[in-house]
């Protein structure tokens, strides 16, 4: 579960307030405009920002002072998810100790989280060596080999092409369903928070605007921001 | 090529071959190769200063950048703006600085020898391990931001960080910016020419100077320039390997938010790097504000020398970005780089050498003193104007090429219309830069100068020379203020394009 009761957080002279509430499990989508505050409320989230006010609670523990390190939380990026100079099976291997010391089971975990992110042959290639979709496998198998149950996606598949895109949106829909995680994905595309979410969070300036289910979202006109957001997205399809 | 271009390289290759040549033909007609015990002893203890003044400014600079890359505290700014100073101080005021400090009769009450190795060490830690510490911090403020939060999402403690975000980072450019520094302490004229003691503490290049002011023998002084020149070459083309390594002041970019470096233990360790850093860098800077405001008076040297020194720095920095700016174009990147290095890699007492014989023999050296100073400025500032304006021209040539083609914009009024005005504020930084660079040199009119012609830095050297120390001391404020007015102008250019 995930709770934020009124965080309020300063960006330059943006103000900004978020409340949410999704259920253990929920795949949620967050969409909204450009600089509204979508990755910053992931960033809140996984502790890399503070907020000046309010509430975080995650699987409903109070996350004031918590370090990112000990939040329930995996997070994805756009881009910067390797580290250039270890092979695959060390980013990954990251994923359960910082200091690469892994025992026999640990290993073995990480072998099973590289073949279920369909990385196997690739164990020591180096993240030069391999494609950008590769690379988000890479972080997607790190992200199950700590196994944390949320899992917070920062425009993770934005630079893919659509076929990739839709590769790696199984792959995140196959884990949210067989592991129970709560998913919060920030995308752009209106086309993968359909395919994927149950969800879609709105955030405007800001502030969530909505929080409403998938189909309800791309086909309700109720609320003037979305629609304008949204244009003749959905009509057209 | 353009015709700008084909000139300005035509200028370069006479002044460096003008320069060389004579060297060379004296140094094969009376026997070059008198491989002396004085030579070998010369080259050993270039180098043997070099490496050791190379290696203690890195070791100190990797501590500093990284404890001023992971801790946020009021006067951050202020610490790394100070870093910027050494680089900008004229050579022989910081040197006047650290008599100051570290003589006999000094802060520290003479507590060793100064003049000698541990002198030079000192001097040259005191320029070079805050332009490493510099270079280092923008190598860690490229790290993207994803990396901290990832390694903080990861559980990554203070040495992993260092291990897996920030050693990776620093590791490629350690080369090249090592390379750079001990370009700079093999050249460094200065400082040895003030602060070594003697046959047994001298440097190719003040060598040079002593073979020919002193000893008038041109042959020792040819070989000692073909041995600095070969070194110099050899090392400048190992730096070339180095892409991105920039000479002068790199632009930071926006400090990065860190996670790791919180724990009390892990601050107050950054601080006390912090306050050494301080340390080496502030006490020479204070002793030259605080002894120069005592003997602040206007001396009746001071206003022509302080004349002549804007003069000639002016006219150099003009005549760098003229030389600079034809051979900025990208495609001739080659030839642009290859002509700036060539005018690094041949130390200015070699020119200044080849100059000084071949003119000697004509007519002599005195009626073209300024001329001689400024073109040999000039080409010594080559490479940090060549620096600053080449990417700016690839970027506005990026940006505008093809639709000036399109609009049939080109020549005279493609410079007036397009660039001029979309180059002016990297124009402005070249020319500032070649400025500072003019303005501390003591090379040039060390070999050129005469009685009536003097520059801010030859004053000083000819005061502390008759150990008039506090005029010295006075010149060398008037000196340091006018540096400090530059470094402040380059700092705000080169820092308001910053990606906020």
């Amino acid at each position: 579960m995930i709770r934020l009761e009124r965080v309020r957080f300063l960006y330059e002279d943006m103000e900004m307030e978020f409340s949410l509430d999704v259920e253990r499990g929920s795949f949620v989508a967050v969409t909204g405009p450009s600089g509204a505050g979508k990755s910053t409320l992931l960033a809140l989230i996984a502790g890399f920002e503070t907020q000046v006010s309010g509430s975080i609670h995650l699987d409903t523990r109070d996350m004031a002072d918590v370090p990112p390190e000990q939040r329930p939380v995996s997070m994805i990026f756009q881009d910067h998810n390797t580290f250039s100079h270890l092979d695959l099976w060390k980013n990954v291997a990251l994923g359960i100790s910082p200091g690469l010391r892994l025992d026999k089971t640990q290993r073995a975990r990480v072998d099973e989280a590289m073949s279920l992110a369909g990385l196997g042959e690739l164990k020591h290639r180096l993240p030069g060596e391999i494609s950008g979709g590769e690379r988000q496998r890479v972080a997607i198998a790190r992200a199950l080999v700590r196994d944390r149950p949320i899992l917070l996606l920062d425009e993770a598949f934005a630079s893919l092409g659509p076929a990739l895109r839709r590769d790696m949106l199984d792959l995140v829909k196959t884990l949210h369903k067989d592991r129970g995680l709560t998913v919060l994905m920030v995308s752009h595309q209106p086309e993968d928070a359909r395919y994927a979410a149950g969800q879609v969070a709105f955030v405007h300036q800001g502030r969530i605007l909505a929080l409403r289910p998938t189909l309800k979202f791309f086909t309700a006109r109720d609320i003037p921001e979305i629609a304008d957001y949204l244009g003749d997205w959905s009509a057209a399809r | 090529m353009k015709p700008g271009g084909i000139f300005a390289l035509a200028a370069i290759l006479l002044a460096v071959i003008a320069g060389l040549a004579p060297v060379v033909v004296i140094g094969l007609s009376e026997g070059l190769m008198r491989a002396d015990p004085y030579l070998f002893r010369v080259i050993r203890f270039t180098l043997l200063q070099a490496a050791l003044s190379t290696i203690i400014s890195i070791l100190l600079a990797i501590p500093i950048a990284r404890a001023l890359a992971r801790q946020r505290f009021p006067g951050r700014f202020l610490i790394v703006r100070l870093f910027m100073l050494p680089l900008a101080l004229p050579a022989i005021v910081a040197i006047l600085g650290i008599v100051t400090v570290y003589g006999a009769g000094g802060w520290l009450g003479g507590a060793f020898d100064l003049y000698g190795l541990a002198g030079i060490l000192i001097a040259h830690v005191f320029f070079n391990a805050p332009l490493s510490a510099r270079l280092i911090l923008s190598r860690l403020e490229t790290i993207p931001p994803e990396s901290f939060r990832l390694g903080a999402n990861l559980g990554f403690h203070g040495a992993q960080v260092f291990r897996l975000i920030e050693w990776p980072q620093i590791r490629p450019a350690l080369a090249g910016i090592a390379t750079l520094i001990f370009l700079l302490c093999t050249a460094s004229f200065a400082v040895v020419l003030t602060l070594g003691g003697g046959p047994q503490a001298t440097t190719l290049e003040v060598a040079i100077y002593q073979a020919l002011r002193f000893d008038f023998d041109p042959a020792r002084a040819t070989a000692l320039a073909l041995v600095q020149v070969a070194i110099c070459c050899a090392l400048a083309l190992y730096a070339g390997r180095f892409t991105g390594l920039t000479l002068g002041a790199p632009p930071l970019r926006r400090t990065q938010i860190r996670y790791d470096g919180t724990a009390p233990l892990s601050r107050i360790g950054d601080a006390l790097i912090l306050l050494a850093s301080l340390a080496i860098v502030l006490p020479p800077i204070v002793a030259v504000v605080m002894s120069g405001m005592a003997g602040l008076r206007l001396d009746r040297d001071l206003i022509p020398a302080m004349l002549t020194s804007l003069g000639l720095a002016g006219s150099a920095a003009i005549l760098a970005a003229c030389l600079a700016w034809p051979l900025a174009a990208p495609r001739f990147a080659t030839l642009g780089n290859l002509a700036t290095l060539g005018a690094y890699i041949i130390p200015p007492a070699v020119l200044a050498t080849g100059w000084f014989i071949l003119l000697s023999r004509y007519s002599g050296t005195n009626a073209l003193a300024p001329v001689l100073v400024i073109a040999l400025n000039a080409l010594m500032a080559l490479p940090f104007a060549y620096g600053v304006l080449a990417p700016a021209v690839a970027e506005a040539g990026s940006r505008h090429d093809r639709l000036c083609a399109g609009l049939g914009i080109a020549g005279f009024n493609r410079f007036r219309l397009i660039d001029l005005p979309a180059l002016k504020r990297p124009l402005t930084l070249a020319l500032v830069m070649a400025g500072i660079v003019s303005l501390g040199d003591l090379t040039a009119i060390t070999l050129f100068g005469t009685q009536d012609f003097v520059t801010l830095p030859s004053l000083i050297y000819r005061q502390m020379g008759s150990y008039r120390m506090e005029q010295a001391a006075a010149t060398s404020l008037v000196l340091a203020l006018f540096a400090f007015v530059l470094i402040t102008v380059t700092e705000s250019l080169g820092t308001r394009d910053d990606p906020a």
